[in-house]
């Protein structure tokens, strides 16, 4: 198949960047989005001219590199999915692709498609753990949970960090991102100690990573590679609010 | 490179085996906490084995300096691991203990790791459960509260614990939230997209390295007291593989390069059940659950190029080849021989789907005896990944799988401590050579690297630095700036080519020489063949390849071919490595050493050792040291799964 490739190329922070089109022919539906952009790398270095670039690694939807937004949507049409598990045949014979890096103020392009998302990063580092330090845990069986409790932690926990709920939020949130974590830990008896304080400290820097606010729309949820529920952004703000009047934990 | 180097020293402690971890953690020295503040120590690599060896290190007080090619440590590839973690906790009261997982171990690496090692990762092993559970890893548990279990190959017992199929995720998080934790109390500096470019030696020790920023392209010392490289293992040499894509060799390469030792290079792991390549752009392979081979039967077509879909093939024109040829085992055959099989009845010509290379995989006959249902609980998600792939229903028409290179049992050399042969140079997780032998067994990988990370070498790196003396070694001296020379000439010379071919339209013909040469079956021919061409086409390499963009910025391609240039020579060392073990073992399958039935014929005369290999030079022949193994315990025996 043949697609017309209209890729954001930006030379580094401070470039303003462009729309810069590319013909695509001898495609294979089968190919995945990042098999495409592999393919015309491998032209354009042939003829000498710089490749694409764009965060990519596990290539199994699971490490969270990926990060486009194909067609105005992050990790493209396909729910549930992360950009290298986007296959061409979920597009038409001919068609115009457009291809873009995530964009927030929190994320920063660092070239072309990659963004800087260390932002992430940093709001785990306010308060995203338990503090046990290695060596002398009590058995594994000695604090029973229950299995549905486990499973809802699973579920908030399963977050890859990708950031397509940042670039889907006309604010920018990373409410998402930040309630999965905050709601993973807090579900769990291990992370009963510091709840209040994780709450607290992990909302505060997402606010000074310049994140925007959240209005409750559910962009988020609805691209997000993995479906974490909108609900533990309800949970976030009840802990949050916990965690201020919380007189003790 | 000095001959003492090569004195390949195990430092296996005295004593019984029960008993030698324990007596070895009372002798070793001890660095007080003042003491420690003052001391640096590198991790390069913040996987599994990274993240947990760096959190534990700066908890103990140490200063650490941790590295990573990705934009955060989160994203190493341990994350992909999907089956689950194996622990002796015996929970299930189904007779597990450390002397049975350390047995297991040794059987399913046929006899090639070293029992002390082993036997010390099968003691810790239940220490890391407990370890993850604080860290709020939200393990699979039953309906009273305690953790669940899972079977896996090569076990009887239930000692698998998992979260779903993303195990490797959650312990992964786990580490990298202790690594983050520490990097917020300022204990670790954290240096993302960068790559680790060489190791520095000074007077005999390694001392720091030097790195590349893979942003703005500069290139960097950094001093230490200790390097610690947990940078994965070296499926890509294959080109086409389960690893991530920026997997690669380079760190413990070029480590390599400055003296330390290659152990077993070509004992590297095919997983049976992988979705086949759909064409020529295909860029890596996705791994399924081997779980499905208990209810999936494997059957490819009696006849050569049969062309009828899958369902119009009558049942008396199938060939069941694994039930054929194993009748008591059937589809649960383990890896390496499901692996061998399945590339013999595609070399013959009968293989299916559009490139020839895949095998079914069936389940309507689980599906006529259980119900769709069934079958969609036990591998829903399985099922929902294959058809999301490959576009096809596999409730409907079978699966096709074909093997792919997993995992590399081979690696680095360390001793018991875990250090290489090269002083202050400690290797952990998929990258060195210690646990798994000639075969690794499922949910291993995630135990060893744990355990090393966790509990191993936060000790036994104390005890060398104890003995160390604190200098004042910095990035001006001699040896660091010449070693910064030699980086920067490096990457001149790969910017020197006539741009005429792709760095990845090398990796892939070295994937596709070193897959038919060395991968899942090897002979003298096909191996000295691949020795003769390895060297012409890194020449080629060289003259040909084209690297646009600048040096002094982010540069894909210049970073792809620097990969792929240690490739180039480091499959030669691993086709070296494959002639000399002229015996088949585990996953190394010499076709010239095999039962009348097809089998792996050990030679445990010759070759119960480990093969280490010291560089000689680019294109000379690597030196061969062998490290006997000293089996005290365990009993040789043949491997039978008749």
């Amino acid at each position: 198949m043949k697609l017309t490739l209209n890729i954001w190329r930006q030379q580094g922070p401070n470039d303003t960047g462009q729309i810069v089109s590319y013909p695509a022919k001898d495609l294979s539906p089968d190919m995945s989005i990042l098999e495409m952009l592999d393919k015309l790398n491998e032209e354009l270095i042939a003829a000498g001219e710089e490749p694409v670039v764009f965060d990519h690694d596990c290539r199994e939807g699971i490490c969270g590199s990926c990060s486009m937004v194909i067609n105005g949507v992050p990790h493209g049409p396909q729910k549930a999915s992360t950009t290298c598990q986007t296959f061409l045949r979920s597009f038409q014979d001919g068609e115009n692709i457009y291809l873009e890096p995530f964009r927030a103020t929190a994320f920063p392009v660092v070239r072309d498609l990659m963004v800087d998302r260390s932002a992430f990063d940093r709001i785990i580092q306010a308060g995203g753990y338990v503090s046990a330090n290695t060596g002398g845990a009590a058995d594994g069986n000695a604090l029973p949970i229950a299995q549905q409790t486990a499973e809802d932690a699973m579920d908030a926990a399963a977050c890859i960090g990708c950031g397509a709920c940042v670039a889907a939020c006309k604010n920018a949130s990373a409410m998402l991102f930040t309630a999965a974590k905050v709601s993973h830990l807090a579900t769990l008896p291990q992370g009963q100690v510091e709840r209040s304080e994780r709450a607290r400290n992990m909302v505060a820097q997402m606010d000074e990573e310049m994140f925007g606010s959240c209005t409750n729309q559910g962009a988020c949820s609805a691209v997000c590679p993995k479906e974490i529920s909108l609900d533990w952004i309800a949970k976030l703000n009840r802990e949050h609010i916990r965690s201020r009047v919380a007189v003790s934990t | 490179m000095s001959e003492i180097r090569f004195e390949l020293d195990a430092r296996i402690p005295d004593g019984p085996l029960e008993e030698k971890w324990d007596r070895h953690r009372a002798e070793m020295r001890l660095v007080s906490p003042k003491n420690k503040r003052n001391r640096r120590i590198i991790v390069v690599g913040t996987g599994l084995a990274g993240a947990s060896a760096a959190a534990s290190l700066a908890e103990q007080g140490y200063q650490v300096e941790a590295f990573t090619f990705h934009d955060s440590p989160r994203r190493a590839h341990s994350i992909a691991a999907q089956g689950g973690i194996n622990a002796a906790k015996n929970y299930q009261n189904d007779g597990d203990s450390v002397w049975r997982l350390f047995h297991d171990t040794i059987k399913g690496g046929d006899f090639r790791s070293r029992e002390a090692n082993v036997y010390r990762l099968a003691q810790v092993s239940t220490s890391i459960i407990d370890q993850c559970v604080a860290q709020g890893v939200p393990f699979a548990r039953e309906y009273g509260g305690q953790l669940a279990n899972r079977s896996f190959g090569g076990a009887q017992v239930s000692r698998t614990f998992y979260c779903r199929g993303q195990t490797g995720q959650q312990l992964l998080l786990g580490a990298y939230s202790s690594l983050s934790r520490q990097i917020a109390n300022g204990q670790i500096r954290q240096h993302t997209r960068t790559e680790m470019h060489d190791l520095v030696v000074v007077e005999g020790r390694a001392r720091g390295i030097i790195t590349r920023d893979l942003v703005t392209g500069e290139i960097n010392s950094h001093v230490a007291d200790a390097v610690v490289l947990a940078t994965g293992g070296y499926s890509n040499v294959y080109y086409l593989s389960t690893n991530a894509k920026a997997s690669n060799v380079t760190a413990a390469f070029r480590a390599y390069k400055r003296g330390a030792a290659m152990a077993n290079p070509c004992f590297t792991q095919i997983h049976p059940t992988c979705i086949p390549a759909s064409g020529e752009h295909q860029s890596k392979l996705t791994l399924m659950s081997e779980s499905l081979r208990n209810d999936g039967r494997i059957w490819v077509p009696k006849n050569l190029d049969e062309s009828r879909p899958a369902g119009e093939i009558p049942e008396d024109e199938r060939d069941y080849y694994l039930e054929r040829k194993y009748p008591s085992f059937g589809n649960l055959a383990p890896r390496d021989i499901s692996s061998r099989a399945a590339k013999e009845v595609c070399d013959e010509g009968r293989g299916v789907g559009p490139t020839k290379r895949g095998v079914f995989l069936d389940f309507s006959d689980a599906i006529e005896q259980f119900g769709k249902e069934t079958i969609r609980k036990r591998y829903g998600n399985l099922f929902d990944m294959y058809s999301h792939i490959t576009n096809e229903d596999p409730y409907q028409t079978p699966m096709r799988i074909y093997p792919a290179p997993h995992y590399t049992m081979g690696g680095l050399w360390v001793d018991y401590n875990l250090m290489s042969n090269l002083p202050g140079l400690f290797v952990i997780g998929e990258a060195n050579f210690s646990d798994h032998g000639a075969n690794r067994l499922g949910a291993s990988a995630l135990m060893q690297g744990l355990a090393d990370g966790y509990f191993i070498l936060p000790y036994t790196i104390g005890d060398y630095i104890a003995q160390t003396p604190r200098d004042q070694l910095s990035a001006d001296s001699v040896e660091f700036k010449e070693t910064e020379t030699e980086t920067r000439a490096r990457l001149s010379r790969l910017q020197s080519g006539s741009g005429k071919r792709t760095p990845t339209s090398f990796h892939r013909e070295l994937g596709e020489l070193m897959i038919e040469a060395c991968g899942m079956s090897r002979s003298e021919a096909g191996l000295l063949d691949a020795l003769a061409r390895i060297p012409a086409l890194r020449e080629e390499f060289y003259q040909h390849v084209s690297l646009p963009g600048e040096r002094a910025n982010l540069n894909l391609a210049l970073e792809q071919a620097g990969r792929v240039a240690d490739f180039l020579e480091f499959a030669e060392v691993m086709c070296h490595d494959a002639l000399a073990r002229d015996e088949s073992c585990g996953a190394h399958f010499r076709v010239e050493h095999q039962t009348d039935q097809g089998e792996a014929e050990r030679n445990d005369e010759d070759y119960c050792n480990v093969s280490a290999w010291e560089f000689t030079g680019v294109g000379s022949p690597p030196a061969l040291h062998a490290e006997a193994l000293e089996l005290e315990t365990v009993e040789l025996a043949v491997r039978n799964y008749k």
